[in-house]
């Protein structure tokens, strides 16, 4: 017979048996053993061994979520060093239902213990519970409904996706039950694409609803800033996504999915060249950018609007990253970051170049 | 019409005195291949011609295209008379950088289960130029001496007993009017500089939308000129075995109704797109289609080009599924497109391009292995000293092709 997995249970005041609102306030304990869901679960899981039960108050809890999490994680690390034969690796948290501070209890539990002591864990939470949206990314969910009702399922579930996680197992939101982390992830399918295309297509000209692989994003929306009243005093700025870097690429900008941006000087620059920039992009033929960058990046007809008097200055620093698949989550966070470093410098507008 | 395949399934690849087929043995004169694309071509320095067979620690780099052999045996129209066909093996190209955008191909390890390529034999042609030679003419040369050496081996089998005769039907089949209608949106890479693809012997950023046959793109209609990123640039191979005809082809007048394949392109100017889209829409009108599929090549600029048509589509009443791959970002986090519209919810996943493979190191390199860190989907850090590496699937040639060629495709987690 293998041997059972070590588990610790965590669950608040009220499923640990101490009380209801009153007991709200207790510290985290541990008792040895099952306590209320907790036997449950070590009734339907013969493969999870409940070493022992963490029983903290909700009040407790969510006036300082971080200090007591970390007296929970400092509680399983004494248990560590006094017992030899302890040796947990899973906790279980909840269900939580839809209890906003016994939730965000377990979930900030489970992302602590998991980060800090390398034990997997998991909770049950009903999905409109509100830490879902704050821990969805970094804990594993399983879907619970909104009240007690649903115990014996989201016991059961949660019990099953730990010991899935425990065994390395990928878990599959549709199938597990689990909510997603909101992670695209890939595997390889049964069939090929196109198969799966003629599939798809068939289920859909028949009047079935689709069943995509992927639901369309909503994209942000930027409104548009006011315009520049007085060009002749404005302080304007050169950004772009095609790659245009100092010849040698000094911050090693990748060609693909670039991890950072660069700011480099104009200073003393009347026009680039091929000599002294080049481009790293790698979703374009960098040939004729490469051959004259103004192409990409036009100092030269910035210099000749500075000279004519037609804008202020142009700000001598300039801003580059490589647009080629990369996220939009990076470039969202590089569009950002450099935004706040031209309002620190005082530019009034940028001209962004994209290829 | 009509379009008979002789196939020669291909079990052994050898190097030798001569080149031919015998018992399934395909047999190769190196030296005269060499010789003969040189003499046709005098931009070509120096070719290496190697084999890399499946489940060997080899790893090929900087590969331009995959060319499967076909040569015609009997005719001169694309799309009919009698096409021979090598099975279960292909030609690769490879060589020095032209742009950012060739691939790798691992033939074992946990690379090759993301290229379809490294389940076939492969003779590869390490190629230099004469230098100096514009990127241009360098990627045509290397294009042409792919296509070229295709040749070269399939016509040598020529004479040889076909192991499989196959008649490709297609408008001759009687369908009944209770089956669904069903075509196909073919959106190739046109962007130029390049990233383009050649239908019918014409540049793609001309003439196109067209409608043709479907057999047509079986007989070398469509080939790939492209440096587009590894993973989702459609190798001439992928033309040639285009996945989404072939399944079409296979369940027409049984269970659809194959209406016909729409041949449009990816310009850069959004009026282009705009009048390329309007015009690809209109012919699947005139086909009187009830569902469509539509392919894409390429990511970002061409997402714009998949959603438009997706939309005009569904507005003119026609169910479109189209299959796309996606660019979540390495953790997978982000978004996945550039481009989207609500009527697109029929989305086939091939995959994210972002998530990160680590390849050991091979015994065997072909190709330019310090190119790798230039690589689009390589970083200036993936090149270790013990030759190990880490890419992101964009690099591996065919990992997430956007005609539904391999199985590779995406969730949420």
């Amino acid at each position: 017979m293998p041997e059972k997995i070590q588990t610790i249970h965590y669950v608040n005041q009220f499923f640990g048996g101490l009380g209801g609102e009153d007991q709200a306030g207790v510290a985290p304990q541990w008792y040895d053993g099952p306590k209320g869901p907790g036997q449950l679960i070590a009734g339907m899981a013969p493969d999870i061994e409940i070493i022992g039960t963490i029983v903290a108050g909700d009040n407790y809890m969510a006036e300082n979520l971080d200090a007591a999490v970390a007296e929970i994680v400092g509680l399983i690390e004494a248990k560590r060093t006094v017992a030899a034969d302890f040796k947990p690796k899973l906790l279980l948290a909840g269900p939580a239902f839809n209890a906003g501070r016994y939730g965000m209890a377990c979930a900030a539990v489970c992302q602590a213990v998991q980060a800090r002591l390398g034990i997997h864990a998991a909770t049950a939470l009903h999905e409109e519970n509100p830490a879902v949206e704050i821990y969805r990314r970094p804990v594993t969910i399983v879907r619970a409904s909104s009240d007690v009702m649903g115990m014996r399922d989201a016991a059961t579930n949660m019990a099953r996706v730990g010991l899935k996680l425990v065994a390395g197992a990928a878990i599959v939101p549709t199938e597990d039950n689990t909510i997603s982390h909101g992670l695209r992830q890939n595997y390889f399918a049964d069939a090929p694409g196109a198969q799966r295309a003629i599939d798809m297509l068939l289920r859909k000209v028949s009047g079935a609803t689709p069943e995509t692989e992927y639901a369309m994003p909503v994209f942000g929306r930027v409104p548009p800033a006011p315009a520049v009243k007085n060009m002749a005093q404005a302080t304007l700025a050169l950004v772009t996504s095609g790659g245009i870097v100092p010849r040698g690429n000094p911050d090693r900008i990748e060609s693909a999915n670039a991890s950072k941006f660069g700011a480099y000087s104009l200073q003393g620059l009347d026009r680039l060249s091929g000599e002294t920039h080049q481009s790293v992009h790698g979703g374009y033929d960098p040939t004729y950018a490469n051959e004259d960058p103004n192409r990409v990046l036009p100092l030269d007809v910035m210099r000749d609007l500075e000279r004519e008097g037609r804008i202020g200055k142009l700000s001598e620093t300039y801003y580059a990253t490589v647009g080629n698949a990369t996220s939009v989550e990076r470039a969202q966070r590089y569009g950002q970051n450099i935004a706040a470093e031209l309002v620190n410098v005082g530019v009034q507008a940028v001209i962004l170049t994209s290829t | 019409m009509t379009l008979t395949l002789h196939k020669h399934i291909v079990n052994q690849v050898k190097l030798g005195e001569q080149t031919g087929i015998n018992q399934g043995c395909l047999s190769l004169d190196a030296a005269a291949l060499a010789r003969t694309l040189q003499e046709q071509d005098h931009r070509l320095a120096r070719i290496r011609v190697r084999l890399a067979l499946p489940g060997e620690a080899t790893r090929i780099l900087c590969v331009k295209d995959v060319v499967q052999p076909r040569a015609k045996a009997v005719g001169t129209e694309p799309g009919t008379g009698v096409l021979c066909v090598l099975e279960n093996v292909a030609i690769a190209t490879c060589g020095p950088i032209v742009g950012f955008q060739e691939g790798i191909i691992d033939m074992s390890g946990p690379g090759a289960a993301y290229t379809p390529f490294s389940r076939l034999p492969l003779i590869v042609l390490e190629i230099d130029v004469h230098e100096p030679l514009d990127p241009h003419a360098h990627e045509e040369a290397l294009r042409e001496a792919g296509t070229r050496a295709a040749k070269f081996v399939a016509q040598s089998c020529l004479d040889s007993v076909p192991d499989q005769t196959e008649e490709v039907l297609w408008d001759e089949v009687p369908c009944a009017p209770s089956l669904p209608r069903i075509g196909y949106v073919y959106i190739v890479l046109s962007q130029g500089l390049l990233h383009d693809t050649y239908v019918l012997g014409r540049n793609a950023q001309e003439g196109l939308p067209i409608s043709v046959d479907p057999r047509i793109v079986l007989d070398n209609g469509v080939l790939s000129g492209n440096c587009v990123s590894a993973c989702d640039k459609n190798t001439t191979f992928h033309h040639q075995n285009n996945p989404v005809i072939a399944e079409l082809l296979s369940g027409h007048g049984t269970r659809w109704n194959f209406t016909g394949v729409v041949i449009t392109n990816e310009p850069t100017r959004l009026a282009e797109k705009q009048l390329s889209a309007a015009a690809a829409v209109e012919k699947i009108i005139q086909m009187k289609s009830s569902g469509v599929i539509i392919s894409k090549e390429g990511f970002g600029n061409p997402d714009a080009d998949l959603m438009m048509i997706v939309r005009d589509l569904e507005q003119a009443g026609i169910k479109t599924v189209a299959i796309t791959d996606e660019f979540a970002g390495s953790d997978g986090a982000s978004q996945s497109l550039a481009d989207t519209t609500p009527e697109a919810d029929a989305l086939v996943s091939t995959g994210n391009a972002n998530e990160r493979v680590e390849l050991p190191a091979m015994a065997t390199t072909i190709g330019p292995l310090p190119d790798v860190s230039r690589l689009a989907g390589g970083y200036p850090h993936s090149l270790r000293d013990d030759g190990s590496m880490e890419v992101e699937l964009q690099a591996i040639i065919g990992a997430t092709n956007q005609l539904g060629y391999s199985h590779l495709s995406c969730r949420e987690a």
